[in-house]
């Protein structure tokens, strides 16, 4: 009997899903920082915003989750969920593929977009997750980042975006190569009109994300240690033949070269958005 | 001498044969004229076999031939008076890409392009056509200057795609394309992208916001080389004619998805078999298009090219709770 349940229990434990992303939090008591390799509690890094509290790394976070920290409580408003990909090219598998991490991620596509509050100053946002096809960019994400952009036009208010993804989505294509023109378009309407434009990186952002709308805010601020890039490191070593820096496409690296307005703690971005806000808010101007 | 693709192996091999024919009627005492005349027709019924029903590894084949017109080829054939213009005015000048200025039917352009080389030499000079940001740079920077004189533009594409390497990155290859991409779209003249090779992702991309764009028919246009595709899916480089296949690269591809405005015929063979024949066909799409874009106001251009690219990409909408009727999105 006893043994029995025992063996019941051990066969439970085996069924938790394997295909959890290793950096992703559990539900479980303890962490361990993938950086530090110290152990603390979920619930205080949770609270700390998912930053380690030993050496501060920036665990990834999902689109929801970064709502819930950065957005007034009940002030999100999302548009455009129930959007979602075909198979334009019919490539095989891509639908099984999507099906598979809509019920992992618990979204439909790869971005979340709405609108909401920032201590009272109100914005269009798109927040991309790379817990959906490693927050690739297809159709679906380049229309629905496209919608956002033109919503904050017609409310005239800020855009903010939060990337996170490996690039255009392979399964559709030249379609998805063509969403980087389509967004930049977008920008450039909203720009023309005086928006402003916030681009937030995160990691990853890299390839067609980080050669459009990331790299087109009239401030560009991205998280510490990011990977951002164009190109893959393994290609680059492939192709010049020579060891790469090791902080190489990170935020700093960027920094360093002159590519972002600012490296912004996670803890520290809500006051400093606030600030961007405030200052960019009618009525501040010099007329 | 050019080169026979593998495909077209079975048309070399019967056209020297008739020239073996030939020259045998020629110097002996031998009547071979129906001979000649069978397989004459036979060549001709292979070529239409073989160049009408060319597979998507074909078409790469054409579009990457060492031969192949490049935008330094048609730059003479097209233009009149072009003089080449250099340097971004912050780093240096990229020889992946030509810029200048030319006349074209009696009117001044702007012309742009990526320029790969033709030996190994010069493809070391031109990286191989594949840009650094300064490249694309100075593409912008001759785009404005178009725009400041009122000179519609128009940009060759012809990459594998900008080159990735450790100075581009730290110079900001993303931030180079992603401008480029953004001030295109706002343009205040007309702008005629025309893929004449391979167009390779962001890179060829970079000068593709146009009002219209063109294919050559052999060309292809691709988010990633099939190369490439096949190394990410895959894991296995050497399943790059798979990829090519499942990726729709090809010019009737992306007439198909709604991409590209209109297919450019090329020549029997590909461009590289009669570069003036080929460039006489640019030359009549260009026209058309200039008496198109040329009557309308910066505003109705900016207008109809954000239009263009908005419509591209396919997406549905899930069943709604309220049942509300399933919106479908374009080309659908």
């Amino acid at each position: 009997m006893l043994k029995e349940l025992f063996a019941k229990s051990k066969k439970k434990y085996a069924t938790v899903p394997l295909d959890r992303e290793k950096q992703d939090v559990p539900e479980g008591i303890m962490t361990k920082c993938p950086s530090c390799k110290k152990i603390m509690y979920t619930k205080e890094l949770v609270k700390n915003q998912k930053v380690c509290l030993h050496c501060g790394f920036h665990h990834s976070m999902s689109s929801h989750e970064r709502i819930e920290y950065l957005f007034d409580a009940g002030s999100f408003n999302e548009f455009d969920k129930e959007m979602i990909s075909v198979n334009p090219l019919q490539f095989p598998d891509y639908l099984e593929k999507l099906e598979k991490d809509k019920k992992k991620a618990k979204i439909n596509e790869a971005v979340v977009t709405g609108v909401g509050s920032i201590n009272g100053y109100q914005v269009s946002t798109a927040i991309m997750d790379s817990n959906f096809r490693m927050g690739s960019m297809g159709s679906v994400v380049g229309e629905k980042i496209t919608r956002a952009i033109e919503r904050a036009g017609e409310l005239r208010i800020p855009f903010i975006i939060f990337t996170a993804s490996g690039g255009a989505r392979m399964q559709e294509g030249v379609l998805s190569l063509m969403q980087m023109a389509k967004t930049s378009a977008a920008l450039k309407m909203f720009s023309n009109e005086g928006g402003l434009i916030i681009s937030m990186m995160t990691h990853p952002t890299t390839g067609g994300v980080s050669a459009s709308f990331a790299s087109l805010g009239d401030i560009n601020l991205a998280e510490p240690g990011a990977l951002i890039g164009f190109a893959g490191r393994r290609i680059i070593e492939q192709t010049i033949h020579e060891d790469l820096p090791e902080d190489f496409q990170t935020s700093e690296f960027l920094m360093k070269h002159g590519q972002l307005d600012a490296v912004v703690k996670r803890t520290e971005l809500k006051e400093t958005l606030t600030t961007i806000l405030k200052i960019h808010a009618p009525g501040g101007e010099w007329l | 001498m050019i080169y026979e693709l593998e495909f077209e192996r079975p048309v070399t091999e019967l056209r020297s044969k008739i020239k073996e024919l030939k020259e045998i009627t020629k110097d002996a005492d031998v009547d071979l004229t129906v001979e000649i005349e069978t397989l004459e027709k036979r060549l001709e019924k292979l070529e239409v076999d073989i160049y009408n029903h060319l597979k998507p590894w074909d078409r790469v084949q054409i579009a990457r031939h060492p031969a192949r017109p490049t935008t330094l080829d048609y730059i003479p054939l097209l233009f009149n008076d072009f003089i080449e213009f250099h340097g971004d005015r912050y780093y240096g000048d990229d020889e992946a890409i030509v810029a200048g200025i030319a006349e074209f039917e009696g009117r001044a352009v702007t012309v742009i392009g990526h320029q790969r080389g033709k030996d190994t030499k010069e493809n070391i000079r031109r990286n191989f056509g594949m840009p650094h940001p300064e490249g694309y740079r100075k593409a912008l920077r001759l785009m404005k200057q178009a725009e400041k004189f009122n000179r519609p533009i128009i940009c060759f594409i012809d990459t594998k795609g900008a080159f990735p390497g450790k100075a581009a990155e730290e110079r900001g290859q993303s931030e180079a394309i992603a401008k480029n991409l953004f001030e295109m779209a706002g343009l205040k003249v007309p702008v005629i992208s025309i893929v004449i090779g391979e167009g390779g992702s962001g890179g060829a991309l970079a000068l593709g916001v146009g009002d219209r764009i063109f294919m050559l028919e052999n060309s292809t246009y691709s988010v990633i080389s099939p190369e490439g595709a096949a190394a990410l899916l895959w894991k296995d480089a050497s399943q790059a004619k798979r990829a090519a296949e499942s990726m729709q690269i090809t010019a009737p591809d992306l007439n198909r998805l709604g991409v590209i405005d209109e297919i450019i015929p090329e020549v029997k063979g590909g461009a590289h078999r009669d570069a003036n024949v080929q460039a006489e066909a640019i030359k009549d799409i260009l026209k058309r298009s200039f008496n198109e874009l040329l009557p309308l106001d910066s505003d109705e251009l900016i207008n109809q090219r954000y239009m263009k690219f908005k419509k591209i990409g396919e997406y549905e909408f899930e069943k709604q709770p309220e049942g509300k009727p399933k919106e479908v999105g374009q080309h659908s």
